[in-house]
């Protein structure tokens, strides 16, 4: 009864604890048949690499630099087959603590063999994490939006968002050369980047380091109102009445003076 | 007794000498227009006694330390009578203004030096729970969990593959932790705390391999010079944690120790970048850590300054070139703490220490 093996890939920004795991995951394949696909230092390293083969378990560190190990859960789940997520992690008692209470896997580093091998033997039965989950985490603002275009998840980094306009059922991201289609909430978007993006209508929010200007102008049947000026690029966004205050307020914000002198 | 060759302690004196002598005046002569003139009358009397009070000071220090509290304040009264009385009959022969009745100047005299004795009494007591209490900081805020585990976790690695490596790696972890938890409170020669910082840095090394890129400038460095034991170990933890860690490219922290104007000067540089405008409240902590066992062995001699430069985040640390040598006349190394004036004979044993490191 020749059993598919377990398809594993390894995520961790520390090459010794990659070594490591490699290591135990090879004194696990005694008692359990599984292959390691591939390791990734980096989360945008795991989603290329997970896009390219199928794997059923991603065990990845919580701590690291760019994207972290809660944020790659989200977007992996925008895969066609999602796989499980194992966290690890040295030490990090209020993550932990919330692990726990959500009923998240995790495995502590230094990882033993055989709670390794007890993980993995539950994977068949796990399902993935579920949004709502990781909803719970206490995750600081992601780094990249995804979305999943013919059948791939694009990474779209938030730093290079122009802006983020609702339009029926989804969201439109406007990168200077891209536009992209997302699902999700506006006012959750603007929950989680409130220090990068601002509300200028009732359906779009604008990254502030976008912002050249504003401009008044008066409509056919004399109605005025303000437009967002954009860096790099021809389109205006119109300024709602509701939130005409934001002109007065970036006009004289000194982060955004800062960015225009660039 | 408080040490009459600190700094610290002399700039106290005369600012608080002078504010006395500034408000007497006020009192004399409650006009502002003429207040100065009042002033500086009383200055030109109280400001020789009080400067060749400081000066016997500076030269019985070493003798008077020795003396018991009682002993001390009698000396040091019976020397403000003695200098005032001193100075009454020489300023008498002088063509200076009458300084007013000899009894009133002794008087003036005893009462602004027992003030002072007062507040420094005060002022050793309140720094005393505080010595305790920073120790006990020190040790919860030394080395992050993250780091012990994550580093425990990099030497696990080494151990099939790089035996040798993972021994020196062990080592190096030994030496760390006998620093961490042996009695800190004394000083230790410079040279030591960099041969632990090297061993700390090569640990960092292991996990981060060629992300971490470090630079050491040490040409310059009086490797004698005693500093308080970890003070450059945590600021490197912070240059490591919060500057190398969030970056996904390689980064260098540069490590600048060298002597000036008879200060050791060392500036420690990590890459910095402003994410959303945050500033981690742990670095916050470290620093204030370091700041505060700095105040309470060199007072207002140590300065440690922080810059965010274009993109790197600085942190300059000032502290006073002493050596055993010089510090010999007060005692022992292991005694300077008790600089300014009675540190509790504190159990060095303490149960402080224990559990803390490990969470």
């Amino acid at each position: 009864m020749a059993e598919p093996p377990l398809r594993v890939l390894i995520v961790d920004d520390e090459a010794p604890a990659r070594r490591r795991l490699r290591d135990l995951l090879d004194d696990c394949a005694a008692a359990l048949p599984l292959a390691v696909v591939g390791e990734a230092g980096s989360g945008s390293e795991a989603i290329d690499l997970l896009q390219a083969t199928t794997t059923d378990l991603v065990l990845t560190d919580i701590h690291m630099p760019g994207m972290d190990g809660i944020e790659l859960a989200r977007h992996l789940l925008k895969l066609a087959q999602p796989p499980v997520v194992i966290f690890t992690t040295a030490y990090n008692e209020h993550a932990v603590q919330a692990f726990d209470v959500s009923a998240i896997d995790y495995l502590m580093k230094p990882v033993r063999m055989q709670r390794l091998l007890a993980a993995l033997q539950k994977v068949p039965r796990l399902k993935p994490v579920s949004v709502s989950k990781l909803d719970e985490l206490p995750a600081s603002a992601r780094r990249f939006l995804s979305v999943t275009e013919r059948s791939r998840v694009v990474l779209v980094p938030v730093d290079e968002i122009v802006y983020l306009k609702a339009e029926l059922k989804y969201i439109t991201i406007r990168t200077a050369d891209h536009e992209y289609l997302l699902e999700e909430s506006l006012t959750r978007l603007e929950q989680e980047f409130g220090h990068r993006f601002v509300r200028v209508h009732r359906n779009c929010l604008v990254s502030r380091e976008f912002i050249r200007g504003f401009e008044r102008c008066v409509s056919d049947d004399g109605d005025a109102h303000w437009e967002v000026l954009l860096k790099g690029m021809p389109e205006t966004l119109p300024v709602s009445r509701r939130q005409q205050f934001i002109v007065r307020e970036i006009g004289r914000d000194p982060y955004l003076a800062a960015a225009a002198a660039k | 007794m408080p040490d009459f060759r600190n700094l610290g302690t002399v700039l106290r004196i005369l600012v608080a000498v002078n504010g006395v002598v500034a408000v007497a005046a006020l009192l004399r002569d409650p006009s502002l227009r003429t207040w100065p003139i009042a002033w500086t009358d009383m200055v030109a009397v109280a400001e020789p006694q009080l400067l060749l009070m400081l000066a016997t000071l500076y030269g019985l220090q070493p003798w008077l330390a020795r003396q018991t509290y009682s002993l001390g304040v009698t000396i040091l009264l019976a020397l403000t009578v003695l200098t005032g009385v001193g100075l009454y009959t020489l300023l008498g022969r002088t063509e200076l203004p009458e300084p007013g009745g000899l009894l009133r100047n002794v008087l003036l005299g005893l009462l602004t030096a027992w003030g002072l004795i007062a507040y420094f009494r005060l002022r050793a007591r309140a720094l005393s729970p505080a010595i305790t209490e920073a120790r006990l900081q020190a040790l919860q805020a030394r080395i992050r969990p993250h780091f012990l585990f994550n580093s425990i976790n990099a030497v696990l690695s080494l151990v099939r593959t790089d035996p040798r490596r993972a021994e020196t790696s062990l080592e190096d972890m030994a030496d760390l932790f006998r620093v961490l938890m042996r009695d800190n409170r004394g000083l230790a020669p410079l040279a030591d705390e960099v041969e632990l910082c090297r061993q700390y840095l090569a640990l960092e090394k292991l996990r981060l391999g060629d992300r971490l890129v470090v630079e050491w400038h040490t040409n310059n460095m009086p490797a004698d010079a005693l500093v308080p034991p970890l003070i450059l170990q945590p600021l490197l933890e912070n240059a490591v944690y919060h500057g190398i860690e969030p970056l996904t490219e390689p980064g260098i922290v540069s490590v600048n120790i060298f002597y000036k104007g008879g200060d050791v000067h060392a500036i420690l540089r990590n890459p910095y970048r402003v994410t959303g405008g945050q500033h981690h409240a742990g670095n916050k902590m470290a620093m204030a850590n370091v700041r505060e066992r700095l105040a309470l062995h060199f007072d207002a001699e140590a300065t440690l300054e922080t810059r965010v430069k274009a993109d790197a985040y600085e942190v300059h640390l000032r502290i006073p070139y002493r050596t055993e040598k010089s510090a010999a006349p007060h005692g022992d190394a292991t005694n300077r703490r008790d600089a300014h004036g009675s540190a509790p004979p504190a159990d060095p044993k303490a149960p402080l220490r224990r559990g803390t490191v490990y969470g």
